[in-house]
C-alpha cells in the first residue's frame, strides 16, 4: 500500500510547473514574443545554461513527488486494530538512492575513501589498544574504482547518446532547420549524465563524495539540497510576482491617493535591512510554529512548513524593488501616443492592462525573475549561516556549508561537505547569472544601439 | 534647500513609524508578551504571577494598540505600541536580556564596524571603478569579453567560499594574518586587512559590470562623440567626460550606502570575530534577543533614510540641472 503526500511546498510546485506551461502557451500563441525567445536562445551559452537549469528543475521534481509505504503489520499490531500503519514519508529521488541513505558510516571518510579519516582506538584479539584507521563499512574496496568509472563512463555515454540521437532524429524528421546551437546543448548534456551516471552508479560502491561528521554520505544531501535551493529560487517569485506586478502597476496607472499609499509600503518595507526583517520574520514565525504543534505531524512536515514560511517571508520582503520599476515603467508607458488612443476609442481599464501594459513590462519582469533566483539561491546559505534559513534537519547547501565551516580547522582538511555545497551552488547560479545575461541583452531595450 | 530637506525628514517619520509597526506586529503580536516570558523564565514551572512581574519589569504590562482601562486619549497612548515607538523615537533602546543598555552597546561597536567597513567601501569604490574604465576603454576585446566571464564566474560564487578559502589560504595555510580578532588602533591593522580583501573581491563581480554599464551608456551620447569630434584623445573623452557624467547614477547607488556602513556587515564581522554592530545583530538573532533585534531594524531605516535624503543632496551639488 502507498499513501501519496502532498507537502505543501509539492503544491506550490506543482502550480509553478501549471503556471510555467500556461505561461509557455501564450507565449508560443505570439508570433513575435516567440521570435523573441528564439532570438535568446541562438547564443549557445543560452542553450547549454538552460540545459543545466532544466537538469536541476528535474532532480526538483523528482524530490517532489512524496509518498509513503505502508508498514508491514505484525501480528500484534493487527488483533488491535485495523487502521494501516504509514512508514516515514519518501520521494522518488529518496528511492533512488535508498542505498546512499541506508550506508551511514560513522563519522567522516573522505571521497572514495575506504578507511576513517581519524584513527580510532582499537582492542585486538590479544587485549593489546592500539589506534587505527577503521575500514568503512559500505565501501568494497578501492581496486575497482578504474572498472566502474570505464563502466559507468560507457552507461553514461550509452544513455545520453540515445537522447541526443533520438532529439536529431525527430528533429529531422519533422524537417525543420532551425539555427537553434543544438551542439551546445548536446554537448552540456553529455556532460551533465556522464557525470551524474558516475557519481551514481559508483555511489552503490563508494562514498564519491565522502560522508559528513555523522557518516551521512555527501552526494546525497547534496542532491537533496537542490530541491531546497530550487524551490527557494523560484516559488518566491510566484509569491512575489502577483504583488508586485498589481501594486506596480495600480501606482502607475491610477496615481493619486492609490500612487501614496503604495509608495508608502514599499519605502516603508525597503527602509528596513533586508536581512534584519527577514530574521524578525523567521524568529516571529517559530515562535508561531512551536505554540501550534498541530499544524504538523512529522518532521518532514514540520521542515516542510518552516520552508514554505521562509518562502513566503522572502516575497514579501522582496517586492519591493521590482514594483518599483513597474511603477516607473508604467508612469512612461502610460503616456505613450497608443495607450492614450486606446482610451480615446474607449477601451476599458483591464483590457489597457492586459494588452497594452502588462506586454511592454515583460522584459523588466523576466530579467528581475532569473536575476532574483540566482541573488535567493545564494542568499539561502548566508541565512543559514545566520540562523533564519530553512530548518536545520532539512538539506540544503546553506546547512551543509553551516556544519563543515567548523571542520576547516581540522589536520588534515574536511574539505569535501564545503566544496560540493559550493560546486553545486556555483553551477545552479553561474547557468542562471549566465541566462539572465542573455535574457537582458536581448529584451532590454536599451542595449539596441 | 533647507526646506526641503526639513520637509524630507518630515516625510520620514510616517515611514518610521510603518518601519515600527512593521516590527511591533511581528514582536508583539505574533509572539505575545505572555509567551516572551514564558521563553525567557523557561518553560518549566511559570507561575502566572511570574509571568506578571516579568512584564511589569520589562515594561510590556500594557494593552497592546487600545487601552480599555484609560480614558480619553491616553486609550491610545497609554499603550504598549506609543510607549515602545516613543522610546524608538528617543533613541533609547532599552536593556537587552543580559540587562546591559543597548545603547552604549551599540556606540561602542560602532568603531569595530567601521573599522572593517569604510575601508572596503573605499577600496571597493576605487577598484571597480577603474576597472570598468579600463574595460570600457578596451570595450569589444578579448581583455573585455574575459574579464566579463570571469565577472560572472566571481558573482556566482557565495560569498562564504571567499571568506572560508581566504582565511584557509592566507591565514591557516600560509600564516600571513591572523585568522580573526580585533584589536583597536594601528595594531589592529593585521585583522583588518583580511576582511577587507575579502569584502572588496567577492563585490568585484557584480560592481565592475555595473559601473561598466554606466559608462557604455554614456559612450554612446552625442557629446562623447563631439569630443571625439574635437580631435580629444579616448583617454581625455574617458576621464574628462564619460566618468564626469557616470558620476551621475553611480551617486544614486553610492550614497545611500553610506550611511548603513555604520551597520556593518553580518557575516565577515560573524567570521572574524570582530565585536562590531554586525556580529551583535547576529548574536541577538541567535539568543533570540527581541530588544536588539528592535533597536538594529531601527537603526538600521534610520541610516537608510538618511542615505536617501543624502543622495538628494549630493544631486544638487553634482548636477547643476537639478534644483530644489
Amino acid at each position: 500500500m502507498i499513501k501519496v503526500t502532498l507537502l505543501w511546498t509539492d503544491m506550490m510546485v506543482w502550480l509553478l510547473i501549471v503556471s510555467l506551461l500556461a505561461w509557455g502557451w501564450t507565449v508560443s500563441r505570439s508570433p513575435q514574443v516567440k521570435k523573441q525567445w528564439h532570438t535568446i536562445f541562438k547564443s549557445s551559452i543560452a542553450m547549454a545554461s538552460a540545459v543545466i537549469l532544466l537538469f536541476y528543475m528535474l532532480f526538483t521534481l523528482l524530490d517532489s513527488v512524496h509518498f509513503r509505504f505502508a508498514m508491514p503489520i505484525t501480528q500484534t499490531q493487527q488483533t488491535q486494530s485495523e487502521e494501516i500503519q504509514y512508514g516515514e514519508i519518501v520521494s522518488l529521488l529518496d528511492l533512488a538512492m535508498v542505498h546512499n541513505i541506508e550506508s551511514t558510516e560513522r563519522t567522516y571518510s573522505a571521497p572514495f575513501a575506504t578507511h576513517e579519516y581519524a584513527k580510532s582506538i582499537v582492542i585486538d584479539a590479544e587485549g593489546v589498544t592500539k589506534q587505527e584507521y577503521l575500514p568503512l563499512k559500505h565501501v568494497s574496496g578501492s581496486d575497482g574504482v578504474m572498472k566502474h568509472t570505464l563502466f559507468a563512463l560507457v552507461i553514461g555515454l550509452l544513455i545520453s547518446g540515445l537522447l541526443v540521437f533520438s532529439h536529431m532524429f525527430w528533429r529531422k524528421k519533422r524537417g525543420n532547420k532551425s539555427e537553434l546551437p543544438w551542439k551546445a546543448a548536446y554537448m552540456t548534456l553529455t556532460l551533465l549524465l556522464v557525470t551524474f551516471t558516475w557519481f551514481y552508479l559508483l555511489s552503490y560502491d563508494y562514498h564519491v563524495l565522502g560522508t559528513d561528521k555523522v557518516g551521512g554520505d555527501v552526494l546525497y544531501q547534496s542532491l537533496k539540497s537542490i530541491r531546497t535551493g530550487v524551490l527557494i529560487g523560484t516559488l518566491t517569485t510566484l509569491i512575489l510576482l502577483p504583488v508586485a506586478i498589481i501594486l506596480g502597476i495600480s501606482a502607475g496607472l491610477f496615481g493619486g491617493w492609490v500612487d501614496d499609499v503604495i509608495q508608502y509600503l514599499y519605502t516603508t518595507l525597503s527602509s528596513i535591512p533586508g536581512v534584519l526583517l527577514i530574521a524578525a520574520g523567521v524568529l516571529s514565525m517559530q515562535v508561531m510554529m512551536d505554540n501550534n504543534p498541530g499544524w504538523f505531524e512529522t518532521t518532514l512536515e514540520r521542515s516542510d512548513l518552516r520552508l514554505l514560511f521562509l518562502i513566503i517571508i522572502l516575497g514579501i520582503t522582496s517586492w519591493t524593488g521590482l514594483a518599483r520599476l513597474l511603477r516607473a515603467e508604467t508612469l512612461k508607458i502610460s503616456q505613450i501616443e497608443f495607450v492614450t488612443a486606446a482610451k480615446a476609442f474607449g477601451v476599458g481599464k483591464w483590457t489597457i492592462i492586459r494588452r497594452h501594459i502588462i506586454p511592454n513590462l515583460m522584459h523588466i519582469i523576466l530579467i528581475s525573475v532569473v536575476l532574483d533566483f540566482s541573488g535567493l539561491v545564494l542568499a539561502e546559505a548566508v541565512l543559514s549561516y545566520v540562523g533564519v534559513g530553512v530548518d536545520p534537519t532539512m538539506h540544503s547547501w546553506g546547512n551543509m556549508i553551516n556544519q563543515a565551516r567548523l571542520e576547516m580547522a581540522r589536520e588534515p582538511m574536511v574539505w569535501w561537505s564545503l566544496f560540493s555545497a559550493f560546486v553545486f551552488m556555483f553551477i545552479l547560479v553561474l547557468a542562471a547569472n549566465l541566462f539572465s545575461d542573455r535574457i537582458q541583452k536581448v529584451l532590454d531595450p536599451r542595449n539596441k544601439t | 534647500m533647507f526646506a526641503y530637506i526639513l520637509k524630507r525628514i518630515l516625510y520620514a517619520i510616517p515611514i518610521l513609524i510603518g518601519v515600527n509597526l512593521i516590527t511591533f506586529v511581528l514582536f508583539f503580536m505574533v509572539n505575545s508578551p505572555d509567551d516572551m516570558a514564558r521563553a525567557q523564565l523557561g518553560a518549566k514551572q511559570v507561575t502566572p504571577q511570574m509571568i506578571e512581574a516579568w512584564k511589569v519589569d520589562k515594561g510590556y504590562d500594557k494593552a497592546l494598540f487600545v487601552n480599555e482601562h484609560a480614558k480619553g486619549v491616553y486609550k491610545v497612548t497609554d499603550t504598549l505600541f506609543v510607549q515602545e515607538s516613543l522610546k524608538l523615537f528617543s533613541f533609547d533602546f532599552g536593556s537587552s536580556d543580559a540587562n546591559r543598555n543597548i545603547g552604549t552597546e551599540i556606540k561602542e561597536r560602532m568603531g569595530p564596524s567601521l573599522a572593517i567597513a569604510l575601508p572596503t567601501f573605499m577600496i571597493a569604490l576605487i577598484t571597480n571603478i577603474s576597472l570598468a574604465l579600463l574595460l570600457v576603454l578596451f570595450r569589444g576585446s578579448t581583455l573585455d569579453t574575459g574579464m566579463m566571464i570571469v565577472a560572472v564566474m566571481i558573482m556566482s560564487v557565495s560569498g562564504l567560499f571567499y571568506i572560508i578559502a581566504g582565511q584557509v589560504l592566507f591565514s591557516k595555510m600560509w600564516h600571513w594574518m591572523p585568522i580573526s580578532g580585533y584589536e583597536p588602533g594601528f595594531y589592529g591593522i593585521k585583522f583588518i586587512i583580511l576582511p577587507v580583501l575579502i569584502g572588496v573581491f567577492s563585490g568585484i563581480g557584480s560592481g565592475v559590470r555595473w559601473y561598466r554599464s554606466i559608462f557604455l551608456e554614456q559612450i554612446n551620447q552625442d557629446y562623447v562623440r563631439t569630443a571625439r569630434a574635437k580631435g580629444l584623445s579616448e583617454l581625455k573623452v574617458l576621464f574628462g567626460h564619460v566618468l564626469r557624467n557616470g558620476m551621475l547614477p553611480i551617486l544614486t547607488g553610492v550614497v545611500v550606502v553610506i550611511p548603513t556602513l555604520f551597520m556593518g556587515s553580518l557575516i565577515m564581522e560573524s567570521f572574524f570575530g570582530i565585536p562590531g554592530l554586525g556580529s551583535y545583530t547576529i548574536d541577538a538573532i541567535n539568543s533570540q534577543d527581541f530588544a536588539i533585534v528592535k533597536a538594529m531594524v531601527f537603526l538600521g531605516s534610520v541610516l537608510y533614510i538618511v542615505g536617501l535624503i543624502l543622495t538628494d543632496i549630493s544631486y544638487t551639488l553634482f548636477d547643476p540641472r537639478v534644483k530644489l
